[in-house]
């Protein structure tokens, strides 16, 4: 391969986990949330589904970008929400809640969505941060969803208000001893509900940057199971919303790869490249787990149902 | 205390308040918890309540804490009648309550959980300002902590003491413990109870304080109020009174014939059989034990090169604080958690907690908390019975069970062991704690048996049902079985063990014969204090 296109495969690699990386970065940020108050949203699946499509709608009915992104938050919260409100009835189940809240998400936007599959919407606009090279392969690489500013600086505060703010804490301590929480008075499903809410909106986020920016369209298999991938992400990055965005990049990265070979002039194991995503999350899930130990960080409430 | 007449007629919003009740009921159902319980505790001064688990207690704080509400009846602080609805009020009140299990925030920092155990959390979160804030607090307690610890790396007294601090950084006017010393060591304990001792004489608030040991009431208590079956039976001053009386009137006029649960023959709980010098004509140790590893749920070393030989005929028992790998050592001896590396012998033969090996060499155990370690819940007692043997004959036939044997034999059981049950078909989980016990205990100790490991075979059990079991231990024993009994409770070791090892954080640190044993030398090895004491040296070579 020639320098040029080592560049390109670099290139098309960094442009793959900042673009495919921005929806995992929201979704594994607000299943951090959920997760750090107690409560597991395997749903988030099908949160992701129907606010990528709320998104686009809105951005297709309300010819802007914006209300687009809106709409996908309020969407994600919904359902969150509902979620939410599920698991805070006796003896129900947050793993089984969220799997049938996976299929509601994903069969409610499927029949929603049908209009919108062949029109364009206005799209969010990209920061070109690529002008200062002269290869179109790093200049179409940095092109960044305005979103991921939004998403890094959200981590950020995530991270700053576990420890920093009084919801942080509460929302921690519902996570780490629902015992705890209750001795002091404090409502635990209310803290969760919140929780599992606002972690859905920030997961509608990432659906509005998929039909909104990248791949940019919406369509059935638009997200391909990035939902669920989320939550290994959060797993792997052991709860820290800091680390969600490294592990974020890789799995972008790692989802870039087979493109960015073809680009290249690769052409065979088109496929087999595709699959470094999933093959990723099993090795890593593989590689993290300790037999018979519980993960230091993560929250007490998960690992007790 | 006398001083507490000069407490001024108009009361002060802060420090020690007067807490009465007046017949105060609580029902749950068709069962009277409480019944017509009437008390008062006098400002500033320690008042014990003593009593049998279910005794009613937990119900009577519960109430005073806002957790429950009594039916009838009625609390006054102050001389002023109040209804406390809940934990709120209570608080707002300056009542607090200190829980017999640790409501603390195990990931998250001691800074952590004080800050949220204050009044109002400030939406912000001033870390440099709150820090000094609550290192100027600790300052004035005798407690010192290590403000960015985690609970979850705590010893269990540091813990207790955390759980005292979260009460006292609110300004308690009435301090409620329960069961306060149950995870401590005796060292631990005293310190404790000093300190709480002093806040009362201090006048800074009075406490009530839920306990079983005499030892604690006659030594940190000034009055106590003795509380059976619900009922308030016994009033006294500590100094008018002594643990005699007291044990008389926690179990009734005579505590033998009294608790209808008891149906133990006498005969049975005399006889000490086998005196330790009969044991060891036998040169194969029944429970061998070398250099055992095992991981903790946190995937720290949680028993470390642990080595232990107990002989048949014997009881070798395990003393130490909970959590410093007892639960563990259990786990990794009968098969529910894997061995790092060492090996396990029963009677020579390698050990691996199969169910093959377990019936060939014979190795029962009594697991704590036994409805979860040792039945099916929603399983009838029957078919709890046969878990061990239940695809064995006469149980099972040419690979066909047969219920009618499983019901009869459980039927005998049932009778032989006195478990009170609707019926052999009723799910085990209808059964009260002692009543679960005694089922394991028939399904462990039917037929001949080796090896038996038993780990806190009587917590949360009444007098009569400890008792009961106490005695079918010696038993076992005296059937040639070697008993590893592991327990938090030194007087239960001292009482049924003929020699002592003390674990702490993994190891086996102390080894002497109970007849040798001071309860204040265990209790230093126990904390992780002492160690190197010439018993340990001389008892090892002995064994």
């Amino acid at each position: 391969m020639t320098p040029d296109q080592w560049i390109a495969l670099f290139a098309g690699i960094v442009g793959g986990a900042l673009r495919v990386g921005t929806p995992f970065l929201f979704v594994s940020l607000g299943e951090c949330l959920t997760e750090k108050s107690g409560r597991i949203n395997l749903g988030l699946e099908g949160v992701l589904v129907l606010s990528a499509m709320a998104a686009f709608a809105g951005a297709y009915l309300g010819e802007s970008a914006w209300i687009g992104v809106l709409c996908g938050a309020l969407a994600g919260g919904l359902l969150a929400a509902l979620h939410g409100v599920l698991c805070s009835l006796p003896r129900v189940n947050d793993v089984a809640t969220g799997i049938a809240l996976m299929l509601l998400g994903t069969g409610l936007a499927f029949y929603l969505g049908k209009p919108f599959i062949q029109p364009q919407a206005p799209q969010i606009p990209a920061l070109e941060l690529g002008g200062w090279s002269s290869s179109p392969a790093v200049q179409s690489a940095l092109q960044i969803n305005m979103l991921l500013p939004l998403g890094l600086a959200l981590a950020v505060l995530l991270w700053w208000g576990f420890t920093r703010t009084r919801w942080g804490l509460l929302v921690r301590m519902a996570g780490d001893s629902a015992n705890a929480a209750r001795a002091l008075g404090y409502s635990i499903n209310g803290i969760r509900i919140l929780a599992t809410t606002v972690g859905g909106m920030i997961a509608g986020l990432g659906g509005a940057s998929l039909t909104l920016f990248y791949p940019g369209s919406w369509n059935e298999g638009i997200s391909s199971g990035q939902g669920l991938i989320a939550v290994a992400l959060v797993i792997f990055a052991r709860w820290s919303p800091l680390r969600c965005i490294g592990a974020a990049a890789l799995f972008g990265g790692a989802g870039a790869i087979g493109p960015a070979l073809q680009s290249v002039g690769v052409g065979w194991g088109y496929h087999l490249f595709n699959t470094v995503p999933y093959v990723l999350t099993l090795l890593i899930l593989v590689l993290t787990c300790k037999p018979g130990s519980v993960a230091q960080g993560s929250p007490g409430e998960l690992s007790s149902r | 205390m006398s001083f507490s007449h000069l407490i001024p007629p108009v009361k002060p919003a802060t420090g020690a308040l007067t807490l009465e009740t007046y017949e105060l009921t609580k029902r749950f159902g068709s069962f009277t918890a409480m019944d017509s319980v009437t008390m008062k505790v006098e400002p500033g001064t320690v008042h014990a309540l003593l009593g049998e688990n279910g005794a009613g207690k937990s119900t009577l704080v519960k109430c005073v804490a806002g957790f429950q509400r009594a039916e009838e009846g009625s609390i006054m602080i102050d001389g002023r009648e109040q209804d406390i609805a809940n934990p709120v009020i209570a608080r707002a009140l300056g009542i607090g309550m200190v829980y017999q299990h640790f409501t603390l925030a195990p990931g998250m920092t001691v800074a952590e959980n004080l800050l949220l155990a204050a009044d109002k959390v400030p939406f912000l979160v001033d870390w440099k300002a709150k820090r000094a804030e609550l290192q100027a607090f600790l300052a004035t307690t005798p407690f010192s902590l290590n403000l960015d610890a985690c609970p979850a790396d705590l010893a269990a007294g540091e813990k207790q003491k955390l759980e005292l601090l979260k009460q006292l950084y609110l300004k308690p006017r009435l301090l409620i413990l329960d069961e306060p010393t149950s995870v401590l060591t005796p060292q631990e304990a005293d310190e404790v109870l000093g300190h709480i001792r002093d806040f009362a004489r201090r006048g800074e608030c009075t406490v009530i304080i839920i306990t079983h040991k005499f030892r604690e009431v006659m030594a940190y208590a000034d009055a106590v109020t003795v509380l059976r079956k619900g009922k308030a039976v016994h009033h006294c001053r500590v100094a008018d009174t002594t643990p005699a009386l007291l044990a008389l009137a926690m179990m009734g006029e005579s505590a033998s014939t009294a608790d209808s649960e008891q149906k133990v023959p006498a005969a049975q709980v005399v006889p000490v059989q086998a005196a330790p010098d009969s044991i060891a004509n036998s040169s194969t140790p029944a429970l061998q034990v070398d250099d055992l590893h095992a991981l903790g749920d946190r995937g720290t070393l949680a028993v470390q090169a642990l080595s232990l030989r107990v002989m048949g005929g014997e009881i070798l028992g395990v003393a130490g604080v909970s959590g410093n790998g007892q639960r563990e050592l259990v786990e990794a001896l009968v098969g529910q958690r894997t061995r790092l590396s060492g090996t396990v012998r029963v009677m020579g033969q390698p050990y691996q907690a199969t169910r093959q090996e377990n019936r060939a060499l014979k190795v029962r155990s009594l697991p704590e908390e036994p409805l979860r370690n040792a039945c099916v819940g929603d399983l009838s007692v029957a078919e709890n019975m046969a878990l061990r043997d239940f695809d064995q004959a006469p149980l099972a036939v040419g690979g066909v069970l047969r219920f009618p044997t499983w019901r009869a034999r459980a039927r005998a059981w049932i009778a032989e062991y006195g478990i009170k049950t609707q019926g052999e078909t009723a799910p085990i989980r209808s059964l009260s704690g002692g009543n679960v016990q005694r089922a394991v205990l028939a399904r462990e100790l039917a037929g001949d048996i080796n090896v038996l490991i038993a780990a806190n075979p009587v917590f949360g059990l009444d007098f009569a049902a400890v008792a009961e079991i106490h005695s079918r231990l010696r038993k076992v024993r005296g059937r040639g079985a070697g008993v590893l009994l592991i327990s938090e409770d030194l007087d239960e070791l001292l009482e049924l063990a003929d020699r002592i090892v003390v674990m702490s954080e993994g190891r086996i640190v102390f080894e002497t014969t109970a007849a040798a044993a001071d309860r204040h030398v265990l209790g230093a090895h126990m904390g992780g204090g002492a160690h190197g004491e010439e018993h340990s040296i001389v008892e090892k070579a002995a064994a």
